[in-house]
């Protein structure tokens, strides 16, 4: 080979090595870029008063979102309690007793699932639940939130059983221990973790949801501790509301309220990861 | 006596084997039955779905037909529904943002597996992830204050002023737009296409690199030569899961193109995606036809992602078969 050609391979790998480093930094640059100035603005506009009072009249001064916070919590409580146990079972389905041809539609259409588009899923629930009952109300937030959590739950709490040695199983099972008292006494406990960090992902995905909450709690400039009684606020909801509103007053609740909603998903999924990595 | 309890422990073991819900452990058989089902409501909720969407769009979907699709007139005053610009811009701005978002994030991702030391790749991997999990309606916020400004002063201007013969460029700066929606549309499709390739490129085998290395190949041959066409259709898959998130995308694009209802080239007008219309449009639907319509709009879109949903789990399923929810 000559030493031209080989130039010629040395100076394309470099090129395109730096290239891919080029790329790589210019992202997460971006990244950096945008988490600096959102938590650097939601910082500078944070206050006391946006935890503990209401939203005043539009356009004045002073006020806060304590009524969106606590309905961010009754909306995620609710999706939690509805969408982990069901999704944690399925997972166990998945794993533990589903066949080969049906759990491989299962885990496809679960993989489908996850790419549906929130907002369809809010519209979905619109029909389902919110027409039925005749009022938006925290508990068809709470339905829909669960239905984006159920699939990610399904597919990583599978893949954590499936992590469990087969000799636990079959040493319980060699005891005499029944197949179910095996799964639940067993198994579960040994993926325990995972299957925390897994909840804890969905949740900190679903919880900065905001399109399938336009369709499902509404919106309410009132404190309504209502799972059933009608609209109720979100945070993400009051950050959109805000955002696209003429008021700089409600310009700087909007940057506080993402700081604060910011925090809340990036601490939920940070959790999530070290209840994994932790050596214990 | 012996003989016949002997016979029966034998049925009985025989039919524990064939049913093992009519013998054996009662609890066995609830826990089966219990997991079968939270099992099966993944496919009864995908059901479920489009059965819904069907359901509550007939109205618009009789009204209209086919013409739905083709129609550029949205016009709620009148009654008259066409979905043809919403779909033109959700292709468009997808577009946009898979034009803006592939290369950087094929390269970030050849960076993450193949080039970068130990040390840069878990910080790296964890920064990606971190923007992926940010909440979209925080991004549109960021679009609409910091973004959008920076788009009509020096981009838009600069673009108008020395490229307005080609027509992706002609007309007004606004800001809000078409433009902006791509822009941050390819930021939020930055995190997912990198993550899934990334994933890709690691599960190709060790030997299929060290093969080409013993060959004498630089590192950049052994990527190109071995790695990318080893995986290729994962990373078309990829893309294309990109696709899907940047079609169904709402709240941040909602916020930063500007509601147009105008087919037009350039980029720099106000433009609206299915999703967006669905968005700023719900709390205004006063009749029914009005509501019909948009829910068919999310059907359409339910149709995109569905479609392209199954072809790329398809592609990233042949290999790499983890949910990709949990990693390292």
């Amino acid at each position: 080979m000559s030493a031209s050609t080989h130039r010629r391979r040395r100076a394309t790998n470099a090129l395109m090595l730096g290239l891919c480093a080029v790329f790589a930094f210019l992202a997460v640059g971006v990244l950096v870029l945008i988490l600096g100035f959102v938590l650097a603005r939601g910082i500078s506009s944070l206050n006391i008063d946006l935890f503990t009072k209401m939203p005043v009249p539009e356009g004045e001064p002073g006020g806060g979102v304590a009524n969106s916070m606590v309905g961010s919590l009754i909306i995620i409580g609710l999706a939690s309690v509805i969408g982990l146990p069901i999704g944690i079972g399925a997972g166990i389905f998945l794993s533990e007793y589903a066949g080969h041809r049906l759990g491989d539609v299962i885990r496809f259409t679960a993989d489908v699932l996850t790419g549906v588009p929130s907002i369809v899923i809010g519209i979905f629930v619109y029909g389902l639940v919110v027409l039925r009952m005749g009022n938006f109300s925290a508990l068809a937030a709470g339905i829909a939130l669960a239905i984006i959590m159920l699939p990610i739950v399904a597919r990583s709490s599978e893949e954590m059983l499936r992590l469990v040695p087969h000799s636990q199983r079959e040493a319980a099972l060699a005891l005499g221990i029944t197949r179910w008292r095996t799964i639940l006494s067993v198994v579960v406990p040994a993926a325990q973790r995972g299957l925390v960090t897994g909840g804890l992902l969905a949740v900190a995905r679903a919880g900065g949801e905001t399109a399938p909450l336009i369709f499902t709690a509404l919106g309410n400039r009132f404190l309504s501790l209502s799972v059933t009684g009608g609209p109720i606020d979100a945070l993400p909801l009051s950050i959109y509301r805000y955002a696209t509103g003429p008021y700089s007053e409600q310009h700087q609740q909007a940057w506080a309220a993402s700081f604060v909603l910011v925090m809340m998903v990036f601490v939920i999924s940070l959790t999530a990861r070290l209840v994994l990595t932790r050596r214990g | 006596m012996g003989e016949g309890s002997k016979g029966s422990r034998e049925a009985t073991t025989a039919l524990a084997m064939r049913r093992p819900w009519r013998t054996g452990n009662m609890g066995d058989a609830i826990a089966r039955v219990i997991a079968a089902g939270l099992g099966l409501s993944v496919l009864a909720l995908a059901g479920l779905l489009i059965y819904e969407l069907i359901d509550k769009s007939w109205q618009s979907i009789t009204e209209f037909g086919l013409g739905f699709i083709t129609s550029t007139t949205w016009d709620p005053v009148a009654r008259e529904f066409g979905a043809a610009p919403a779909i033109y811009g959700t292709l468009i701005s997808s577009l946009i943002a898979l034009i803006l978002a592939v290369p950087v994030s094929l390269g970030t991702a050849i960076f993450l597996s193949e080039v970068a030391p130990s040390w840069l790749r878990n910080p790296f991997s964890f920064l990606v992830e971190m923007l992926a999990a940010l909440p979209s309606v925080v991004l549109g916020l960021w679009g609409i204050f910091i973004l959008v400004p920076w788009v009509r002063d020096p981009v838009e201007k600069s673009l108008g002023s020395h490229l307005s013969f080609i027509p992706l460029f002609d007309g007004p700066p606004f800001g809000l737009g078409m433009l902006a929606a791509g822009l941050v549309l390819a930021i939020m499709v930055l995190p997912i296409v990198t993550a899934i390739s990334r994933d890709v490129m690691l599960a190709v085998p060790g030997s299929q690199r060290e093969a080409m290395l013993a060959l004498g190949a630089t590192r950049w041959e052994v990527i190109s030569g071995a790695v990318l066409p080893y995986c290729r259709s994962g990373l078309v898959g990829a893309v294309i899961l990109g696709l899907g998130r940047a079609v169904g995308e709402t709240m941040a694009v909602t916020m930063v193109i500007g509601r147009g209802y105008n087919i037009t080239a350039s980029l720099f007008r106000p433009a609206s995606t299915a999703a967006s219309t669905v968005a700023s449009e719900f709390n205004e639907a006063t009749y029914n036809l009005y509501i019909s319509a948009l829910v068919e709009l999310a059907l359409i879109l339910l149709a995109i992602t569905l479609l392209v949903n199954i072809v790329a789990r398809l592609l990233v399923w042949r290999i790499a078969r983890s949910p990709g929810v949990i990693r390292e």
